[in-house]
């Protein structure tokens, strides 16, 4: 797997992290918040791992791949770059595409010829098989739902695309690496 | 819906209250209560229970007063002051 492989993995899974954190103290509901916070952690806690081994292949750090390139750099999939708040329906629709492609990329890395690698698919995955249930439960709940529907429809083609960059991601960056700016040369 | 959870630390000790949750559905009950309470590795199991299956009992009657089925009801120390006179062996004060 190259490093660029690695860093579209890795700042999928950041990304999408920071999306779903936006939803902290603004879920439906307390239990939701509680669940979709921990699911949002979890996935910058994978993010975080990938990074380490694709920083030690171009050697750097996981903190200067996940903070320091410029937002064109970035490699995630146009998905989880939408800010969808306070939008429920489209977050649980894109939580469900996410889920679903997500689970059949960890299953190829399990089967790597590098241990590392699968060693590492195979630990992420045993977390992720608790969001596959969380995603699978709301999908359940809400696919008869015309607005979850029209969301899925509207997300689904965006999953693909790599190249484009949307606005909205240049203001997440912004935000996302705004204290590590702050201070130049900091190593907090 | 309100579950109530409850939570066992090691294996073999009693399941002790934890809490509760409120979820739409028992899956999501279980999925909350995992969150809640089972995250952090301090459970090696849990009971999730929709409120209405417990049954609360809290009127205990008691009219006639008999203390004596209470442990604080049966206090020994003047029992066994009295016994200690009779044998003899009664402490110095």
């Amino acid at each position: 797997m190259s490093a660029q492989e690695l860093l579209e993995l890795a700042d999928d899974e950041l990304i999408l992290g920071w999306r779903n954190s936006e939803w902290t103290g603004i879920a439906p509901l307390l239990e939701e918040d509680v669940a979709f916070s921990s699911i949002a952690q979890n996935e910058i806690g994978h993010a975080r791992a990938w990074y380490e081994l694709a920083a030690r292949e171009l050697g750097t750090t996981a903190d200067e791949l996940a903070f320091d390139r410029r937002p064109d750099e970035y490699r995630c999939s146009r998905l989880v770059q939408l800010r969808l708040v306070p939008d429920w329906a489209a977050t649980i629709a894109r939580h469900y595409l996410y889920e679903t492609v997500d689970a059949e990329r960890i299953a190829a890395l399990k089967e790597s010829d590098d241990p590392e690698i699968a060693g590492l698919a195979a630990k992420i995955d045993r977390e992720e098989a608790y969001h596959r249930m969380h995603a699978q439960m709301w999908f359940e709940r809400l696919q008869d739902e015309p607005r979850f529907k029209a969301a899925v429809d509207e997300l689904r083609p965006l999953l693909e695309v790599r190249d484009e960059h949307t606005p909205e991601l240049a203001e997440l960056w912004e935000e996302m690496t705004m204290v590590r700016r702050s201070v130049a040369g900091a190593t907090w | 819906m309100i579950y109530e959870v409850f939570r066992q630390e090691r294996k073999g000790q009693a399941f002790a209250h934890a809490g509760s949750v409120e979820a739409p559905n028992e899956e999501f009950a279980e999925a909350y209560s995992r969150e809640q309470y089972g995250r952090r590795g301090e459970s090696t199991a849990l009971w999730v229970v929709p409120r209405e299956a417990v049954h609360e009992i809290d009127d205990f009657a008691d009219e006639l007063q008999k203390n004596y089925h209470r442990v604080d009801g049966y206090p020994l120390k003047e029992k066994l002051g009295l016994a200690r006179e009779r044998a003899g062996t009664a402490r110095a004060s």
